[in-house]
């Protein structure tokens, strides 16, 4: 025991190797091993007659994906995902300011238990809970009526794309969704971005004479970017991935997550399903080499 | 220039930010005491405890709920063990393919779940592995390592070497001082982790939807009632159930790592 003790420490080399063995077989095994499955069979091929994958490399599969009603799919996704990323940051600001400038003792731990507790909550509970609100006679519809905003609601359901049948099976629905789930996930980020906001500098800014909204646009915002770019990072990424949240609250046009979903299950067709999971990969392989540019890993 | 008081504006729109957050959940409770049933009709015609009752006599809630304990549990130690391990020997030295190991322990999470889901589906199906309550925790397991992580490498960021080398000067071993010395000092940080590894497993379905085949966790068995509703009233309870369960470890998790530079559950 002694003396392994002792090789243990005069060795430290080896006490790395010792402790990393154990996470990096499994990470490497497991998960590694199954991207590599996953990249492997996006460059098979399905045999449209028979239904049997031809294991020969082919970029057949990844030309499909160019198919006008496979790039759809892809479009729709990734302007979801930009629309989402972009509410979320405009909802998530004025909450992370607050929070990192004003709030002070028991009401910071309010407002961070404020944030980290719709974080954790259940995901499903929480996609179960608009379809709650949006249904057509649930407690939206019931506050529009008494407010006599029926009308407005009426008009935007009526819109094409946007509406539909009620706001539980409409895309606005869908985004609504993605925007509440996804919304702690960009107040952190930008709350410790601009943790980091001297309040001095602000005052600084306002002595030499800027008004608030100059301060606003010219010192808080450009300080408060990288937190953006860092919370961006999981808004994107979550909203490119996600197959669950159009499955349930959203129109039958469909989002890149449930084509993967389709593909592998009912459809059989693993090679397109697998090609098309490659896309988010890739969307996000260049998303983070754009923002460790911007330095956004710092506020992470 | 900027006073100690927020504008009240900003005040509006900060409170107004964190009722859309909270709201939601909230209505969840009310919903699970309506007499409604057939449809999600607001305002609920009455309240009335029976779904309490009908939910508790439903053997397949509570299989599904065993199910999801037990995949939670083992996640949990797997997760526990392996984080820990890479945590260590991340912070205890500058080492060739330091920030490679640390990216190979956040890819599970940064990637979208349902790559993950399909890669290891697709991985099982090339090894002809059968689906199993172990094919779950494999998948479990793989993304609740980086929440371990996360805590421990912070905690031991802020223990210092010159307390392990004083423990050695003292006359004891690598495994007393791992023992008496760093146990004690991370293990608040290691409970935290391990609750929110929990919390993260317990809670998982899109991965699972891909791993778990027939079987069902609570979170399987939410999202079946969501895509074909049968017994509306008795998800609203499971529903309100799950929420409190997945508070407790989160609230655990806070108080353990208050104060500290890192508190725990930052990076979900």
């Amino acid at each position: 025991m002694r003396a392994l003790s002792d090789t243990l420490w005069r060795r430290p080399r080896l006490t790395i190797a010792l402790l990393l063995a154990p996470p990096l077989i499994w990470l490497g095994v497991v998960y590694l091993g199954a991207l590599a499955a996953l990249l492997v069979q996006s460059f098979f091929s399905i045999d449209h007659f028979t239904g049997q994958i031809n294991r020969t490399f082919t970029l057949a599969t990844y030309a499909e994906l160019f198919r006008a009603s496979n790039f759809d799919i892809i479009l729709r996704t990734v302007v979801m995902a930009a629309l989402v990323t972009l509410a979320s940051a405009v909802i998530a600001f004025p909450i992370a300011y607050y929070a990192a400038r004003y709030a002070r003792g028991r009401w910071k731990a309010l407002f961070y238990l404020g944030v980290m507790m719709p974080l954790w909550s259940s995901y499903l509970v929480k996609v179960y809970s608009w379809k709650l609100i949006l249904a057509r006679e649930g407690i939206l519809t019931w506050g529009a009526a008494k407010l006599h905003l029926t009308w407005l609601l009426d008009g935007w359901l009526a819109l094409p794309v946007v509406g539909g049948n009620s706001l539980s099976v409409s895309a606005t629905g869908t985004f609504i969704v993605f925007v509440y789930v996804w919304l702690p996930y960009m107040i952190l980020p930008v709350q410790a971005a601009l943790e980091r906001v001297p309040p001095s500098m602000l005052e600084a800014s306002g002595d030499l004479g800027a008004k608030p909204f100059q301060t606003l646009r010219h010192v808080l915002l450009p300080l408060a970017m990288p937190g953006v770019v860092a919370g961006s990072i999981f808004t994107f990424s979550l909203t490119l991935g996600d197959y669950i949240i159009p499955g349930i609250i959203g129109s039958s046009r469909r989002f890149i997550g449930q084509a993967v979903y389709e593909q592998q299950g009912v459809a059989g067709n693993t090679p397109l399903a697998a090609a098309f999971a490659m896309v988010p990969i890739l969307i996000m392989a260049a998303y983070l080499w754009a923002a460790k540019k911007k330095g956004a890993f710092d506020a992470l | 220039m900027p006073s100690e008081r927020a504008p009240v504006s900003l005040k509006i729109a900060a409170g107004a930010g964190l009722l859309f957050l909270h709201l939601p959940i909230l209505l969840i409770f009310i919903y699970a005491f309506t007499t409604e049933d057939k449809s999600y009709q607001w305002p609920p015609p009455g309240l009335t405890l029976k779904w309490f009752a009908v939910t508790w006599g439903r053997p397949d809630v509570w299989a599904a709920l065993r199910l999801s304990l037990q995949v939670a549990a083992i996640s949990t130690a797997v997760a526990l063990v392996l984080g820990t391990l890479c945590a260590a020997a991340v912070s205890r030295a500058h080492f060739f393919g330091r920030e490679t190991v640390s990216l190979l322990v956040i890819l599970p999470i940064a990637l979208p779940g349902v790559v993950t889901g399909i890669a290891l589906r697709s991985a099982f199906h090339i090894a002809e592995i059968p689906f199993s309550f172990w094919t779950i925790v494999l998948g479990h397991a793989t993304f609740c390592v980086v929440v371990v992580y996360n805590n421990a490498v912070a905690r031991f960021r802020r223990t210092s070497g010159s307390l392990i080398e004083a423990s050695m000067d003292l006359g004891a071993d690598s495994f007393q001082t791992l023992r008496h010395v760093i146990l004690p000092n991370i293990a608040t940080a290691l409970l935290a982790g391990g609750m929110l590894a929990f919390a993260l497993s317990f809670d998982e379905v899109i991965v699972t939807t891909f791993t778990a085949g027939q079987q069902q966790t609570l979170p399987i068995w939410m999202l079946e009632e969501l895509v074909r509703p049968r017994q509306r009233p008795v998800t609203n309870v499971v529903a309100m159930v799950v929420v409190l369960v997945t508070l407790l470890p989160i609230l655990g998790a806070y108080y353990l790592t208050r104060g500290t530079d890192a508190v725990a559950g930052q990076g979900k």
